[in-house]
């Protein structure tokens, strides 16, 4: 595969006495969906949001495309083209579809909106995302969990991320909503865009990630591709093995 | 695992949620598509209302053109300071203040053009640059505190109103300020609030017979009616642009961000605390026209102008069809709940009806626009 479009090498990041990050190597590839798992409270959303540009790791480098890089904000990162769909806080449920994935980049006609544009743009990319919609009016609050997901993902598509963060996006989703959302992951990443995919569910990492990274406790315990690693070796390495096994044992295996 | 893999089609599954193409969307009927515009219930208010007064007050002379530029007047007050606060509500916050800016305002202008002898547009300017920038303050207080703008509005409700006592009080040991009209003789600012325009027109209807003239007295002959108060000029520019910025522009769709979900519209670059700054100052501003159309018509100032204006623009843009909570508005909307505001307070004057029976009225009208808009609010975003 080609080189990474990010790299992060041995990231810290501190709190104060807190060690959120204790050396945290990660990369990602373009066209490669790379799934970062991790029990809560491993670091995920330390690690999500120092990629995103939201803290400054203490110490590390981050490399994008080849050189060393900087974020001083989020909107350093966006413009770098490394975009973040945030679980819940991505849409606004009483402004229109069209609205909410313009937001922020609104195209312009003189002074005011082009809304002819802005319309048929989105209905049409989120035709390619396979949600037909209703009406460009339609509010995002209308949508199902993983509808709102779909449109957050083909907005940092359409604005040309060439890495999409995705925190959480099936935790809060029904079955047939999470397939959905899945669906839109292998269709984003055979468009050549490198996936970061943050669960803690290792059946949905299964069904669509190449390589698999597991943080526990603020620290990255390896990285294994796609074939390499059985679900029960990765439940177990998120859990912190041992007691996971005991655990698992007396519930029958089932978790 | 076979549950994750990506489903195709199955449009007969019983599917726990709606996917794509969901056959259990109900096409929404043309009449709920209507009932979901915000305006909605600012048209059906007007309506009534004007229906109730044909009727109540029809034979009055609620509807000969002095009586409608009576009611118009009283409209385009309430208009001009809803424009600001439905901007601001949109953007999610409240100004408390509103009402004691133009108390301020309207002091501030007769200090520096009266008192201090300024030339009276030296005065305005000033006057707007202080007010705009108390907004400013507003604004910057509540965005850096990420305190409840209510409480931080209602601490200058009081603080404002105290100078606006105290500054007179103390250099001229009084509180009513005169000598305006004439401070503002021929003063080119002064005059874009107090003149009034298309007078042509209106003695031209006059000799087409269509309007009254005066039978007696120095103004003999002249119109009833002599032009369109710049009061009401003011009102329909603020609504226009007003509403033109909020539903058409970049910055518009950022006022409705900041308000529907400060943190997710940060996330994608929106300036909220930008958005909401320059509307405290919006609001502020209107606040200072309101004050400027209101000293240069009566040509005195008093330091208890505007009481309890705060609570009537609020009312009027929850009326006309805003959330409290931010996110959702119109400016057509608060227009209009303005036009039932000043079409009920005049039309009760005119049916000869108590007046303290207005206040009844406001107090009903708002809980049923609350009502109505919460309802709104559930059909939008689907919440049962």
């Amino acid at each position: 595969m080609s080189d990474p479009i990010v790299k992060m090498v041995d990231i810290k990041k501190h709190f104060g006495p807190v060690i959120a990050l204790n050396g945290v190597s990660f990369d990602v590839k373009a066209g490669e969906c790379h799934c970062l798992l991790g029990d809560n409270g491993a670091g995920k959303s330390t690690f999500i949001k120092t990629m995103s540009g939201v803290h400054k790791p203490t110490s590390g480098e981050i490399m994008f495309e080849g050189s060393r890089m900087n974020f001083n904000s989020p909107r350093d990162a966006m413009e770098a083209g490394i975009a973040t769909v945030y679980q819940d806080l991505a849409m606004i449920p009483l402004m229109s579809v069209t609205r909410n994935f313009w937001m922020g980049r609104e195209p312009k006609k003189g002074l005011f909106i082009d809304f002819d544009k802005a319309n048929s743009t989105t209905m049409s990319e989120m035709k390619k995302m396979g949600i037909n919609l209703r009406s460009p009016d339609q509010a995002v609050g209308t949508l199902s969990g993983g509808e709102r997901q779909t449109v957050a993902i083909a907005r940092a598509v359409y604005f040309g991320a060439k890495v999409l963060i995705l925190d959480e996006p099936t935790s809060a989703l029904g079955v047939r909503q999470t397939s959905n959302v899945l669906a839109t992951v292998d269709r984003v990443r055979k468009a050549g865009i490198g996936v970061v995919f943050i669960t803690h569910n290792v059946r949905h990492a299964m069904a669509v990630g190449d390589r698999f990274t597991v943080l526990n406790r603020g620290q990255t315990l390896g990285t294994a591709a796609r074939g390499e690693i059985t679900p029960e070796e990765l439940q177990d390495l998120m859990a912190g093995g041992q007691e996971m096994a005991q655990l698992e044992g007396s519930l029958g295996g089932t978790v | 695992m076979s549950e994750t893999q990506p489903a195709a089609g199955g449009q007969n599954d019983p599917a726990p949620a709606g996917g794509p193409d969901d056959e259990r969307i109900k096409e929404i009927g043309g009449l709920r598509q209507w009932l979901i515009r915000p305006e909605l219930g600012g048209i059906v208010g007007v309506i009534t209302v004007f229906i109730f007064f044909g009727f109540l007050a029809g034979d009055s002379g609620m509807f000969n053109p002095q009586g409608i530029l009576n009611w118009s007047q009283v409209s385009a007050q309430f208009m001009i300071i809803a424009v600001g606060a439905c901007m601001l509500m949109v953007a999610g916050e409240f100004d408390l203040s509103v009402g004691s800016m133009i108390g301020f305002a309207g002091i501030s202008i007769a200090m520096f053009g009266v008192v201090w002898g300024l030339p009276m547009w030296i005065a305005i300017l000033i006057t707007f640059v202080i007010c705009t920038a108390i907004g400013a303050i507003n604004g910057l207080i509540v965005v850096r505190t990420g305190l409840p703008s209510f409480i931080v509005t209602l601490a200058f409700l009081f603080i404002l109103r105290g100078f606006t006592i105290f500054i007179p009080q103390t250099v001229e040991s009084r509180t009513i300020i005169g000598g305006i009209e004439d401070a503002a003789e021929g003063d080119w600012l002064a005059s874009i609030f107090s003149a009034d325009i298309m007078q042509w027109l209106f003695v031209l209807m006059a000799e087409w017979g269509w309007i009254d003239t005066f039978t007696r007295g120095t103004r003999e002959g002249e119109p009833v009616v002599t032009g369109i108060p710049m009061l009401i000029v003011w009102a329909l520019i603020l609504v226009v642009v007003g509403h033109t910025i909020l539903t058409r522009t970049r910055y518009g769709n950022w006022i409705f961000a900041a308000g529907g979900d400060a943190q997710a519209a940060r996330y994608v670059g929106v300036p909220v605390d930008r958005v909401k700054i320059s509307m405290f100052m919006v609001t502020a501003f209107c606040s200072t026209i309101f004050a400027c159309c209101q000293v240069f018509e009566f040509g005195t100032a008093a330091a208890d102008r505007g009481i309890l204006k705060e609570f009537e623009a609020i009312i009027a843009v929850v009326i006309g069809g805003a959330l409290l909570t931010g996110g959702y508005g119109s400016v057509v909307g608060a227009a209009l709940g303005a036009i039932i505001f000043g079409v009920v307070q005049q039309g009760l004057f005119f049916a000869g009806v108590e007046n303290s029976l207005f206040r009844v009225f406001l107090g009903v009208i708002l809980l049923f626009a609350v009502i109505l808009n919460t309802y709104v609010r559930r059909i939008i975003t689907g919440e049962r």
